[in-house]
C-alpha cells in the first residue's frame, strides 16, 4: 500500500463523511451524529497515516522532506487542517449541522488534488531554495490559516441559509434549516474562527517573510504572491474593525467570510496559475 | 479650535482606518496584474502608447515606491497614531483604575451578578475570599464599618493587545524605511579565484564600496540524480588588508554575514575556462591555472604543460573535460576526467595530483539592512498583541458583604468580562455555586 492509494482512499471517505452530516441535517437524523464524528475521524486517521507514508517514501526515495512542497501535498494538508479544524468545533460548540457545510470543503480539496490533471502527483526532491526549516514553519501556520478561513466560509454560508428563511418568517419549524444552530451561535463561531485563521495567516506572512530574508536578503518584495497574502490580511483586518468598532454582525459578517475566502483561493491558487512570480514551485 | 478637533476626529476615525485599508488593498492588485519594473517601451508595446503615458504620470511601473502608495501608507500610519493616541488613555484607565472604588450600585447591574441574604452568624468574609482564591481569583479588599469589598482581575492588559498590534505595524513600517534609507541591496558576480571590494546597487548599478574584499575560493554545483540542482555553493572568504578574516561556504538559505553585509547565494555563470590545480605530493607545493579551452598552459618551475583538449557537455554545464599533461622530457599523457575529480600522474620520482574542473563565477546577492531587527521585533509583538486582542479577556470579580443594623448579611457577587461572555458567563455561575455551598 502507498501513500497515494492511502490519500485516495481518503477522497471517499470525506464524501462519505459529507453524505453522513448532509443526512443529519437533511433527514433531521441525529442518530447519525455519532457515526459521522466516528467516521470523520476514522477518515482523517487514514490521511494522517497518508502523510505520514508519503514523508517515509520521499526518505525511501534518498531524499526525504516534509510532505508540504507543492501544489498536491499542500493541497491535501489544507484538507486534513480542515477536518481537524472542524472535529475541534464540533466537539467545542457541541453541534454536528456544521459538518455538512464545512466537510465538503475537505472532500473538494481532496477531491481536486486526485482528480485534477494541472498537478502533479509525483514526489519530487527539493530545488536549493525551498530547502529550509522556515518552509515547514510557513507552509503549516498558511494552511492553518487558510483551513480556519474555509470553515469560516461555511458557517458564513451557513449564517445566510438561515437569516434567509428567518426572514422569510413563515414559521414552519419543522422546516430543514431549523436543525441549524441559532443565528447568534453561528455568529459567534464564525467570528472565533476568522479571528483564528487572521493570526495564523499572520504568522504565515511573518514566517514568509523571515524565510525570505534568509534566502535573498529581503524580506518583502511585492512579489504577486506577497502582495495577494497581504490583501487578505487586509481583508479580514477590515472585518474585524468594522465588527469590534462599527457592531458590523450577522449577514454582513457572513458575506465578508465568504469575499474573504475568496480572496483566500485567489492567494493559494489563483496566483499560481494567473499570475508569475516568485512562488512558482507551488504550481508544479 | 472646533475645527482642529473636527480634524482630529477625522485622523482618530475608524472609518478612515477601513477606507485607507480597503484602498491599499484594492490598489495593491494593480501592481500584481500588470509586471512591475520593466522599461518604457515594454508598457508600450504591451498597453498602448496612451496607457504607457499615464501609468508613467501614476508611477505604475514601480507602484509599491510610488508617491500615491507611500502616501497611502503614510495615512495608514497617521491613523494609527491619532487613533491610537486617542483611545489609548481611555483604556490605560480601565487597566490601572481602581475598583475597590466602586459603587454597590453598579455591581447589582453588571451583567454577571448574584446575591444571598443570611443571618450574620454564618459569613465569614474571609473564608469566602478563601472560596475566590481557591478558584483562582487573587484577591484585594476594603473594609468599611459595615461592608468588605474583595476584587480580583484576570488579564486587565489583554486590553491593551489592539494598541501593541497598532504600534507593531508602525514599528514594521519604521524598520523598513531605515533599511530603505541606511541599508543597500546589491549583487556581485565573482569569478572563481577572483575577489572583489565593492557590489552594484540593484536600483541604479552604481558601484558600493564595500570596506573589505569577498573573494570566490570555488562554486560548486551539486545535482540529484535526476539532473536536478540539489545545491549551489560558493567558498568565500572575507580578506581585509590582504589579510584574510574568515571563510565560509555559503548556499541558498545559508548566506555568510560580515560587518553587517549578508552575501547570498543567488545565480552563477558558467565559462569556457578551466580550473587546473595541480599539486606536487611529496612537496605538497600547489598552484592554479586558468585555462582557456584548447590552450596550452605552463608551470614553468616545474617544467609542466598541460591544456584541455575536449570537452563533454550538457547544455552549458561541462560533465568531463580531456586532459592533456606533460611532464618534463617524459611522453604526454591524455585522459579523460570528470569535472571537479582529480587524477594522479607520475614522472620518474615526481607524483603530481590534477583536478579539473570547469571555470564559474558565482552570482551572489548583497544586502545591508539596519532596519531589519526592528522589523522582526515588530512581528513578535504583533503576534503577541494579536493574542492579547482576541484570546484573551479582560475579567473582573466583586463580592460585596455587608451587614446591616439587623445583623444579616448580604452578599452580592459581580463579574464582568470584556470578551468571550458567554465562557465567562459559565465560569461565574460555577463560581457562584462555590459560593452559596459555602454559606449554607
Amino acid at each position: 500500500m502507498d501513500s497515494s492509494q492511502l490519500l485516495g482512499i481518503t477522497t471517499f471517505t470525506y464524501l462519505f463523511s459529507t453524505l453522513l452530516y448532509v443526512a443529519i441535517f437533511v433527514f433531521k437524523a441525529p442518530r447519525l451524529g455519532t457515526p459521522a464524528t466516528l467516521f470523520t475521524f476514522l477518515a482523517w486517521v487514514i490521511q494522517t497515516a497518508g502523510l505520514i507514508l508519503r514523508w517515509k517514501e520521499s526518505y525511501n526515495l534518498g531524499f526525504g522532506h516534509a510532505p508540504l512542497t507543492n501544489m498536491y501535498e499542500s493541497v491535501v494538508f489544507f484538507a486534513w487542517v480542515i477536518i481537524i479544524l472542524y472535529l475541534a468545533i464540533e466537539w467545542k460548540f457541541k453541534t454536528k449541522v456544521i459538518g455538512a457545510f464545512a466537510v465538503p470543503f475537505a472532500f473538494l480539496a481532496m477531491a481536486y488534488a486526485s482528480f485534477s490533471t494541472d498537478i502533479s502527483k509525483t514526489i519530487n526532491p527539493l530545488v536549493p531554495a525551498l530547502q529550509s526549516n522556515w518552509l515547514i514553519a510557513h507552509v503549516v501556520t498558511c494552511f492553518v490559516g487558510y483551513a480556519a478561513f474555509a470553515v469560516a466560509a461555511a458557517l458564513g454560508i451557513m449564517y445566510l441559509m438561515k437569516s434567509r428563511e428567518a426572514g422569510r418568517q413563515t414559521g414552519e419549524s419543522s422546516s430543514l434549516l431549523s436543525s441549524l444552530p441559532p443565528l447568534k451561535t453561528i455568529d459567534d463561531i464564525t467570528h472565533k474562527t476568522m479571528v483564528f485563521g487572521f493570526i495564523w495567516l499572520s504568522g504565515g506572512i511573518i514566517t514568509g517573510a523571515i524565510w525570505a530574508n534568509s534566502a535573498w536578503g529581503t524580506y518583502w518584495s511585492w512579489d504577486p504572491k506577497e502582495t495577494w497574502s497581504l490583501i487578505t490580511w487586509f481583508l479580514y483586518a477590515i472585518t474585524l474593525h468594522a465588527k469590534y468598532t462599527r457592531g458590523w454582525s450577522g449577514t454582513k459578517i457572513a458575506f465578508l467570510s465568504i469575499f474573504g475566502f475568496v480572496a483566500v483561493l485567489f492567494t493559494y491558487y489563483g496566483v499560481n496559475f494567473l499570475l508569475a512570480g516568485l512562488h512558482s514551485y507551488g504550481s508544479s | 479650535m472646533k475645527q482642529t478637533n473636527s480634524l482630529w476626529s477625522f485622523f482618530a476615525s475608524v472609518k478612515l482606518a477601513i477606507f485607507t485599508l480597503s484602498f491599499i488593498a484594492v490598489s495593491s492588485i494593480i501592481g500584481t496584474i500588470i509586471p512591475q519594473g520593466e522599461s518604457h517601451s515594454f508598457y508600450i508595446k504591451n498597453y498602448g502608447e496612451v496607457w504607457a503615458r499615464f501609468f508613467e504620470v501614476l508611477d505604475i511601473p514601480d507602484m509599491y515606491y510610488s508617491w500615491w502608495f507611500i502616501g497611502l501608507l503614510g495615512l495608514l500610519s497617521a491613523n494609527l497614531i491619532i487613533c491610537s493616541i486617542d483611545r489609548f488613555p481611555g483604556v490605560w484607565r480601565i487597566v490601572n483604575a481602581d475598583n475597590l472604588a466602586i459603587k454597590p450600585e453598579r455591581l447589582q447591574k453588571m451583567s454577571e451578578s448574584k446575591s444571598w441574604k443570611i443571618s450574620k452568624s454564618t459569613t465569614d468574609p474571609v473564608l469566602l475570599s478563601k472560596v475566590l482564591l481557591k478558584n483562582g481569583w487573587k484577591t484585594v479588599q476594603k473594609k468599611t464599618d459595615n461592608t468588605v469589598l474583595y476584587f480580583s482581575q484576570k488579564g486587565r492588559w489583554s486590553r491593551t493587545g489592539v494598541y501593541l498590534v497598532h504600534a507593531s505595524i508602525l514599528i514594521i513600517l519604521t524598520g523598513a524605511i531605515i533599511g530603505h534609507f541606511l541599508g543597500f541591496k546589491g549583487s556581485v558576480m565573482i569569478p572563481e579565484t577572483k575577489s572583489s571590494s565593492k557590489i552594484y546597487s540593484y536600483e541604479n548599478s552604481t558601484p558600493i564600496k564595500l570596506g573589505f574584499e569577498i573573494r570566490c575560493d570555488s562554486f560548486t554545483i551539486e545535482y540529484y540524480d535526476n539532473g536536478m540542482p540539489k545545491e549551489y555553493m560558493s567558498k568565500l572568504t572575507v580578506l581585509k588588508d590582504n589579510r584574510e578574516i574568515l571563510t565560509k561556504n555559503i548556499e541558498v538559505n545559508s548566506p555568510l554575514t560580515y560587518e553587517g553585509i549578508t552575501f547570498y547565494q543567488s545565480s552563477y555563470e558558467g565559462y569556457q575556462d578551466f580550473l587546473i590545480t595541480i599539486t606536487e605530493q611529496l612537496s605538497e607545493e600547489k598552484k592554479q591555472f586558468i585555462v582557456p579551452f584548447q590552450r596550452q598552459k605552463e608551470w614553468k618551475e616545474k617544467q609542466l604543460r598541460f591544456g584541455i583538449v575536449n570537452a563533454e557537455a550538457i547544455g552549458q554545464r561541462v560533465v568531463r573535460s580531456k586532459l592533456w599533461f606533460k611532464a618534463g622530457n617524459s611522453p604526454a599523457s591524455i585522459e579523460w576526467i570528470k569535472d571537479g575529480k582529480s587524477i594522479t600522474v607520475k614522472d620518474g620520482s615526481k607524483l603530481y595530483s590534477i583536478s579539473v574542473k570547469q571555470m564559474y563565477a558565482t552570482g551572489l546577492q548583497v544586502a545591508r539592512d539596519p532596519g531589519v531587527w526592528l522589523v522582526y521585533i515588530g512581528c513578535i509583538l504583533m503576534l503577541a498583541g494579536l493574542y492579547m486582542a482576541f484570546f484573551m479577556s479582560h475579567r473582573r470579580i466583586w463580592l460585596l458583604i455587608t451587614t446591616d443594623e439587623n445583623n444579616r448579611s448580604s452578599i452580592l457577587l459581580a463579574g464582568s468580562a470584556n470578551k468571550n461572555r458567554v465562557d465567562f458567563s459559565s465560569r461565574f455561575s460555577e463560581l457562584a455555586q462555590k459560593i452559596e455551598s459555602s454559606i449554607s
